[in-house]
């Protein structure tokens, strides 16, 4: 399993729009992808609910890990999406 | 006259349209499924539950492609909420409690539903979103019509109490004449709409769940209120102001004046070279506000070089020759983060090290821009002014003002958003070339109520007498020691408000482009004196709402007296 932490980029956090991209992606992906805030509970990142209701804001630290062989490539394409920001 | 049945509903205006017409009501709600037990199989539940969800998830993708835009974005949300996985696991559990899948699904949808609400802030506005979703599936279970948008055969107000996105891409803007709805605010997806596509609405009239299917009503953005059962009097002048826009909007183009001839130019916000055209096109001036962020938001994690800077700032000043263009150095802070300028997490962006501060803290940025903007103004002909944002202090004032003349420019101000250094005005005009005032942020931090949260909202009124003291302050200073006073922010999109402005000592109003038709024509209508009487007024005023009114209430006696 890989793990990641990063800081979110967009401003208004991971709230509309780029929730849905991230879900979006991480539900592309097909590994199992998991996204917590903070030390919180993980949940799925393919959830657009569990990734909602985690209540993210800009600036929020978040982890994610993944399964799998290109568990390392998932990650890295799931990282620059959270470090952007798309509420310009 | 008023009617006998004549009620007035209290909400948020957007825009400032006036609409005549009758009441087509979104449908109610589903009656909430009852907790029965099934009498399906698990499976059998399972599978209905699986092919509505389906179905809805088909629709709003559908729906989000026909609709386009930002629209698109929340529709394709929608459809994946439908879809989540996390909400399946729910609906399973409930359905192995026994549970219909009518039930199972609403269950589940409210369980989210409340987390999100319970989070409050921009989180719960999003409830509505998953509330449409959870209504469409259970109408699709029960082989209903969704609820939704009526279609009658003639123009409507639509009334709801809010709007979805779904909602908003099937509306017939042909038919509608106006939205009200009764939840909802400044930053719901009503009022969205409405202010992209410049349609009539009032949000959040809590009042407007008692609004009946035919119910004829006033609907005025301007006043932020509906009246139900008009009198004959307030349709008609409903329909004169309705006229009177219209008239706007073809009248020529003139230089922004009052009744008397007093010259008050009108001048355009920009946030980028792109849109100079269309301003001077509309009658603009010159520039009022120069926005710069996006330069450095477009340049990625550093700063745009000097020459960039330089060619940007170019292409903006020849479109505007001979003319005035007030740059506003680089705005940022926690809230519009620039990695370069700013990383820290703030507690409280609005208060934080932001406009100026940040600058200061990270000279050589502004050292650059000053560069930049120096050697533009060089190359043009332009009358190029420069000012400050987020300036609280008249020490500040003296450093930016002295930084920008190293530099070589001629004109340099502050903006007035922070109330102390309203209060000090006087010290303020002795220091700075010219003052601009920030309407927006200067009643935030006036009113202590965060511009960006729509449970505060009612607070973010310029219109507050607090606020216009404080403009007034601005505007004496300004007066006596010589010097220009502008208005940049919302508030001088107001026609109404702008000539109280102007009463107040403003000289020159700044705006984006759509509101210069609307406020020229305002300002035609009264004089100095008028307009200083009228100000008279709002500065009397208890409250935003009290002010607005009776500043309505005189300017139309003032208009009667002459016709």
């Amino acid at each position: 399993m890989v793990e990641r932490t990063v800081r979110i980029g967009s401003s208004h956090g991971l709230h509309a729009r780029p929730a849905k991209l991230f879900t979006q992606a991480a539900s592309a992906s097909g590994s199992k992808v998991t996204i917590a805030k903070g030390s919180g509970k993980p949940v799925n990142a393919a959830s657009i609910l569990g990734v909602i209701s985690l209540g993210v804001d800009h600036g929020d630290y978040v982890t994610l890990t993944a399964d799998g062989d290109n568990a390392e490539t998932v990650l890295d394409e799931l990282v620059e999406l959270l470090v952007t920001d798309h509420d310009e | 006259m008023t009617s006998e049945l004549e009620r007035t509903i209290a909400g948020t205006g957007i825009g400032q349209g006036v609409a005549v017409g009758v009441v087509a009501r979104m449908s109610d709600p589903l009656p909430e499924p009852a907790d029965t037990p099934s009498t399906r199989s698990q499976a059998e539940e399972s599978e209905r539950a699986r092919v509505s969800l389906g179905v809805v998830a088909r629709e709003l993708e559908a729906r989000g492609q026909s609709a386009g835009g930002a629209a698109k974005d929340v529709l394709e949300a929608q459809a994946m909420m439908a879809e989540d996985p996390m909400l399946s696991d729910a609906i399973d559990e409930a359905l192995a409690a026994g549970k219909t899948a009518e039930r199972a699904v609403f269950e589940a949808f409210a369980s989210f539903r409340d987390q999100l609400v319970a989070m409050g802030g921009y989180l719960g506005e999003r409830a509505a979103d998953l509330d449409d979703v959870s209504q469409r599936v259970i109408a699709d279970l029960g082989g209903v019509a969704a609820p939704g948008v009526p279609n009658p055969e003639h123009p409507f107000i639509l009334v709801a109490r809010d709007l979805a996105p779904a909602d908003t891409a099937m509306l017939d803007l042909d038919k509608v004449l106006g939205l009200i709805t009764s939840d909802g605010g400044p930053t719901s997806h009503t009022a969205i709409l409405a202010r992209e596509k410049s349609i009539v609405a009032v949000v959040g009239a809590a009042d407007a769940t008692g609004l009946a299917e035919g119910t004829r009503v006033v609907l005025d953005a301007a006043a932020g209120i509906v009246i139900a059962d008009p009198s004959d009097e307030q349709v008609a002048d409903a329909e004169r102001r309705i006229a009177e826009r219209k008239a706007a909007a073809v009248a020529p183009v003139t230089p922004g004046a009052l009744a008397d001839g007093t010259a008050i130019p009108l001048l355009a916000n920009l946030g980028s070279s792109a849109g100079a055209q269309a301003a001077a096109d509309a009658g603009a001036e010159g520039v009022g506000l120069f926005r710069t962020e996006f330069l450095f938001l477009d340049a990625g994690g550093s700063a745009p070089t000097v020459e960039q800077q330089k060619e940007h700032y170019i292409r903006l000043l020849e479109a505007f020759g001979g003319k005035k263009v007030v740059v506003r150095v680089l705005d940022a802070g926690a809230d519009k983060p620039l990695q370069f300028l700013n990383d820290a997490h703030e507690e409280n962006p609005a208060l934080g090290l932001r406009g100026l501060r940040a600058l200061r803290a990270s000279e050589d940025i502004l050292r650059e821009q000053l560069t930049a903007l120096a050697e533009a103004d060089a190359a043009t002909d332009a009358e190029l002014w420069v000012m400050a944002p987020m300036v609280s202090t008249v020490e500040e004032t003296r450093y930016f003002v002295a930084l920008a003349r190293e530099f070589g420019i001629k004109t340099a101000g502050v903006m007035v958003e922070v109330p102390s250094l309203a209060l000090l005005a006087d010290k303020v005009a002795a220091e700075s070339d010219f003052a601009s005032i920030g309407t927006n942020d200067l009643t935030q931090y006036t009113l202590a109520a965060d511009r960006m949260l729509g449970s505060v909202a009612a607070f973010q009124d310029p219109w507050h007498p607090a606020v216009l003291r404080l403009v007034g302050e601005v505007g004496a200073a300004g007066a006596a020691a010589g010097k220009p006073v502008g208005i940049c922010g919302e508030a001088a999109a107001d026609p109404l408000l702008a000539v109280v402005l102007v009463g107040l000592g403003a000289t020159s109003l700044s705006m984006s482009t759509p509101a210069l038709v609307d406020v020229r024509a305002s300002l035609l209508t009264f004089t100095l004196d008028e307009a200083r009487h009228l100000a008279g007024i709002a500065l009397a005023a208890d409250g935003a709402a009290e002010s607005r009114a009776a500043v309505a209430a005189a300017a139309l006696t003032l208009k009667e007296a002459r016709s």
